[in-house]
């Protein structure tokens, strides 16, 4: 009978503390972010949107080898010295390297963070922009290349020319150019287009 | 007849008084359940320390007109292997039940539908239609959760019919009278003269204010079980039985079920209120009575019952089959037959 009095008590007084609890949580300020209204900071070292400062890219290829799903597509041509137009990087150093291409299939990007670390000139970087969802996913295909196409060809054809000149030069130097496999890379790239080109200004 | 229907007495009576009569609760069941439902969608949400809705109008308060326009848009679905006319009766028997019990509640001094003298008797006679409705909703859909979950219902229904029509009938004793309005009029007056506090009368009565209040704290549990809301919700536990006997219904159907569901828990606030917590009273004596403030008292009232329903369901977890069964049978009988014949045996000395 004590038993069965202390249970119907202890019920009682556990449903009452129960509500206190409840109703000690009605008038707290809420824990509801009303996101696109409110935001909330994000720490300025989180990984986001991957973006390329052009001003400062090289064209080194070292965040291309350091992607680990492949989404960067780099093409690059060398500087011509008697080309007429220059460009400096942010440092004021004189530009070597024509970015043709820098492209960035964002869709596949695992935000690792492995290229901004490889990066030596600080270039690429993750952002805190996280609102850049896409109906398609060819909006997620990023271009970072200054250059037009046009201008692009236009570098291609006056490096052709200039090795065309200096070919002695060159021939001389095959151990340097040995010494830069980056470079060598987009040079064969470009002598393969300059080869599919080459009839087009002769004729 | 006494005034019991401010309709009757300015217009005569007619059909079109007549048809007034019965739409004026209707009107305000709707109104009612829409406050109902957004009141359920805040307090969870605020218990939960979250803002609830927030996007449909000014803090979301059109919440509960965006979800039932979603209802109405819902294909209707009847089971292939249902029994067709029974399944789709039940939900509007059960709000057929649920509807009638507000014929004879008392909104005001000036109001009250149906002023019969049996009012309390006749709340508990209809109240078991809804039963027969979710038995046959439950039983017509052809589905074993349906099934099982109109079982519990009706089991749990009967179970605790009893210890509330004992806690009720402790006040019919009290009071000598079945008629609401009658009951609402004995507790005029202040706070003191309220049934919870063992109604009007001298000193004496100290004796039988413990079992009242332990009559209102049963009456409350109790109505809580035939309402199904948590912690007796066990017909439609989600975890067990999808969603017990309405878990075929899908459209205007459920809607009716919902609707039904919040209707009942007005009616059960409301006998609360009219039983034990004064009715149509002002708490204090003559300030802010008469017929208006007598409606204003008594939905405010009723909304803080229903408030509480809504507070417990947030705060308490399902109790199980059998807890239940203990609750019902071996706790709040006995208090509650214990507790009428204390007030019985102090009506007869008195």
């Amino acid at each position: 009978m004590i038993q069965y009095l202390k249970n119907i008590w202890s019920g009682l007084s556990s449903t009452f503390t129960g509500m206190r609890i409840t109703s000690g949580h009605l008038f707290v300020k809420k824990v509801t972010i009303q996101y696109p209204d409110q935001r909330f900071p994000i720490p300025s070292n989180a990984r986001n949107r991957l973006v390329l400062t052009p001003e400062r890219c090289t064209g080194c290829n070292l965040c291309v080898v350091a992607c680990p799903v492949n989404c960067i597509l780099l093409e690059t041509v060398r500087v011509v010295p008697d080309d007429p137009h220059q460009e400096l990087y942010e440092n004021g150093q004189p530009r070597k390297m024509w970015i043709t291409r820098y492209e960035m299939d964002f869709a596949k990007c695992c935000f690792c963070g492995l290229c901004q670390a490889a990066c030596p000139s600080d270039a690429i970087n993750h952002t805190t922009d996280f609102e850049y969802s896409a109906y398609d996913r060819a909006d997620l295909y990023y271009k970072y290349q200054t250059l037009t196409p046009e201008q692009a060809a236009e570098k291609e054809r006056l490096l052709a020319e200039f090795k065309a000149k200096d070919k002695p030069a060159v021939a001389k130097k095959t151990e340097k150019a040995a010494d830069h496999p980056v470079t060598a890379a987009p040079d064969k790239a470009a002598t393969q287009t300059l080869t599919d080109k080459e009839p087009a200004p002769e004729a | 007849m006494e005034k019991t229907n401010f309709i009757w007495d300015m217009f005569g009576t007619n059909i079109w008084t007549v048809l007034a009569v019965i739409s004026l609760p209707l009107l305000f069941v709707l109104v009612y359940a829409l406050i109902a439902i957004l009141a359920e969608l805040k307090v969870s949400a605020w218990i939960q320390e979250r803002v609830g809705p927030m996007r449909t109008g000014p803090y979301g308060i059109l919440q509960p007109i965006a979800e039932v326009v979603k209802l109405i848009q819902k294909e209707d679905i009847t089971p292939d292997l249902s029994s067709k006319l029974l399944y789709n009766l039940a939900p509007f028997i059960i709000f057929t039940g649920a509807y009638a019990a507000f014929a004879v509640i008392p909104f005001s001094e000036a109001f009250v539908p149906a002023g019969i003298d049996v009012g309390l008797f006749y709340v508990f006679a209809i109240g078991s239609i809804s039963a027969m409705g979710i038995v046959m909703g439950g039983w017509a859909s052809n589905n074993k959760y349906s099934l099982m979950g109109a079982m519990r219902s009706v089991s749990q229904l009967i179970s605790y019919e009893i210890p509330a029509a004992l806690a009720v009938l402790s006040i019919v004793v009290l009071a000598s009278s079945m008629n609401m309005q009658e009951i609402s009029r004995a507790q005029t007056g202040w706070f003191w003269n309220w049934f919870i506090f063992g109604g009007p009368g001298d000193w004496t009565k100290v004796w039988v204010v413990p079992f009242t209040l332990a009559l209102a704290i049963t009456y409350f549990i109790a109505s809580l079980a035939e309402t199904n809301r948590v912690p007796f919700d066990i017909p439609e536990g989600e975890s067990e039985l999808v969603a017990g006997f309405h878990t075929e219904y899908s459209g205007m159907k459920f809607a009716m079920f919902f609707f039904a569901e919040y209707a009942n828990m007005f009616v059960v606030a409301a006998i609360l209120t009219t039983i034990f917590l004064g009715g149509w009273n002002s708490p204090f004596g003559d300030f802010m009575q008469g017929p208006w403030w007598g409606a204003m008292w008594f939905i405010s009232k009723s909304f803080f019952i229903v408030l509480i329903q809504i507070w417990i369901r947030w705060t308490l977890p399902r109790y199980r089959v059998d807890q239940l069964m203990y609750l019902g049978w071996k706790v709040l009988l006995p208090v509650a037959l214990v507790c009428f014949l204390a007030i019985s045996l102090f009506v007869m000395i008195k």
